[in-house]
């Protein structure tokens, strides 16, 4: 089985979020950048299905510029076997997505986040899905495959759904679907030498284009009230804040 | 020209987050058609024009009754071309999202999700989206002629007048490929609050101390008709249900009110609740995070202010 595991390079979830160039830029002075965070629950079960059969294979794809190859080199320390970068900037959901379904035929499974913590649109998998004709399921908390039978279940408002497809399929994943892994001394010095192919993207219209960013407007500082007054809380949250 | 708006139902229900949508496409400017999927109450629909529908399209085929995504990308692609509307909107969920982006890439339009405020044109066709998990916004121009618009909670005031939409059935024809997907089972609370609608929202840590003391959180939520939430480890733990889990990797809610009691505040579980209008930390802990992301705290321990807290609300409210 061929899976293909796509990650996003993201600032880590601890990172002060600040624009630069007249707020037209993220600015990444001082910011760690990660793989995504439910991409690490993709790649995980992606590994868990390689270790459990044989002759399995996972390969990462990132769409980014040169400064996500550290990125990319994370997920084949993880235990990707390859990977590849389409060389161009993530700048919206279709345009991801036209990228991902170039490189995805022939792969039995297609695995990512639900969402990039940066942009967090979570449709990427299903665009993917409708490019190549494939079901599309997110969010993914379990998978299972039995032949190219695929049981899943789905975390929905209120509770969860069980939903079955067969291969090939794409899935945005989530918490609890895999355990994250660490990469190991053997995995990182083998990440060194995995492959890891660069490819223009395929060229495609900007169909949503983001002008500019902003902040929220900053809070106040908090106000303290006593546990002995408890009922000054309510009639603060009646009268002042109004939200009762 | 109209604008098109599916509207989810749940439990015979049309959903909150749906009138939203439908007020939303109202303050928009053009005719609004709703469309609705699945077997739902005549005297439901026909309400939708007391929010700004016109007409309401109910494709009640029984095929439908369960949210196929694949299906309902099909249909609403079809209505939107049978409607010449240029534009779909609709509210985030686990099923309308999905259905969003593929109608999005059948029809070749501009796709945002997460929007927050009404589209601005003076300069392109603009909407604002919440971004770095509610940490920032982005300005998006969308450019192609149709657009699809998936909006978060609160982008639109919900504005009841008065008006009766006309109820028109909407025959649908579906192939074996539009069920590519099969829903074996679902488990769903019923009644309750669903925890991204919620205006009030009560959640607890593990300042709880086992899922066995949760009575006076439930307590709490009960008599504010809240609904309630918890932090990652909670979850983990299994004290909770998983789908109560507010955060970076769990449910981001938008509430009026959030109540966190006995949750320190670690930048993940932040992230899930910023998007509050007003938050009150309760902590014995004075060093707690949370504080400083508060509107409102009180140190102390849970057991004893929570059920206090509670016998407050009950006599402001008799």
């Amino acid at each position: 089985m061929k899976i293909l595991v796509c990650i996003s390079h993201v600032p880590d979830t601890t990172s002060k979020i600040n624009f630069v160039d007249n707020s037209t830029k993220f600015d990444t002075t001082g910011v760690q950048f990660i793989i995504g965070p439910y991409d690490d629950y993709a790649l995980a079960r992606a590994i868990e299905l390689k270790e459990a059969t044989p002759g399995t294979t996972v390969t990462a794809i990132n769409v980014g510029l040169s400064d996500t190859e550290p990125t990319i080199r994370k997920a084949l320390a993880i235990g990707a076997d390859d990977a590849i970068r389409v060389n161009a900037d993530p700048s919206d959901s279709f345009f991801v997505a036209t990228q991902i379904a170039e490189h995805a035929k022939g792969f039995d499974l297609v695995l990512m986040g639900r969402e990039s913590i940066d942009y967090n649109s979570g449709v990427v998998h299903a665009m993917v899905g409708e490019i190549l004709g494939l079901p599309s399921i997110s969010p993914v908390m379990k998978l299972d495959i039995e032949g190219t039978n695929v049981k899943m279940t789905v975390e929905i408002e209120g509770g969860k759904e069980q939903v079955e497809a067969k291969l090939p399929l794409v899935a945005g994943c989530q918490e609890p679907i895999a355990e994250w892994k660490i990469p190991n001394m053997r995995g990182i010095m083998s990440a060194r030498t995995k492959p890891l192919k660069v490819v223009e993207p395929k060229a495609t219209q900007p169909t949503a284009v983001i002008q500019k960013f902003e902040l929220p407007a900053p809070k106040g500082a908090v106000k303290m009230i006593s546990a002995d007054n408890v009922a000054e809380l309510v009639t603060k949250l009646k009268n002042e804040a109004k939200v009762l | 020209m109209s604008t098109l708006v599916f509207i989810e139902v749940s439990e015979g229900k049309v959903r909150k987050s749906s009138l939203e949508a439908v007020c939303y496409a109202k303050a928009m400017g053009s005719p609004v058609t709703a469309i609705v999927l699945g077997p739902a109450d005549a005297t439901e629909l026909q309400s939708l024009g007391k929010y700004g529908a016109q007409k309401v399209l109910h494709a009640s085929d029984a095929k439908l009754a369960k949210g196929v995504i694949q299906a309902y990308s099909a249909v609403l692609t079809k209505a939107m071309q049978d409607e010449n509307a240029d534009v779909l909107v609709l509210a985030n969920s686990s099923l309308g999202t999905p259905v969003a982006a593929k109608v999005a890439v059948k029809t070749g339009a501009s796709f945002a999700s997460n929007v927050v405020e009404l589209p601005t044109t003076s300069s392109g066709f603009v909407v604002k989206r919440s971004i770095y998990t509610g940490k920032a916004f982005s300005l998006v121009e969308l450019k192609n002629p149709k657009k699809v618009i998936a909006i978060k909670k609160n982008a639109a005031e919900v504005k009841e007048s008065v008006g009766s939409a006309e109820v028109v059935s909407y025959p649908v024809s579906l192939t074996d490929a539009d069920f590519n997907t099969t829903i074996l089972s679902s488990e769903k609370a019923t009644g309750d609050i669903l925890l991204p609608e919620a205006e009030i929202v009560v959640s607890g840590g593990r300042g709880l101390k086992g899922p066995e003391h949760w009575g006076v959180l439930e307590e709490l939520a009960k008599t504010l008709h809240a609904a309630t939430g918890c932090s990652k480890p909670v979850s983990d733990m299994g004290w909770r249900p998983h789908h109560e889990h507010v955060g970076q990797t769990g449910v981001k809610v938008a509430p009026q009110l959030y109540i966190a009691i006995g949750i320190s505040g670690a930048i993940q579980h932040l992230a899930g609740v910023n998007s509050s209008k007003c938050i009150v930390v309760i902590n014995k802990d004075a060093d707690a995070p949370f504080f400083k992301a508060a509107d409102y705290g009180i140190i102390g321990d849970a057991f004893d202010v929570v059920p206090k807290l509670t016998a407050a609300i009950k006599a402001a409210n008799s």
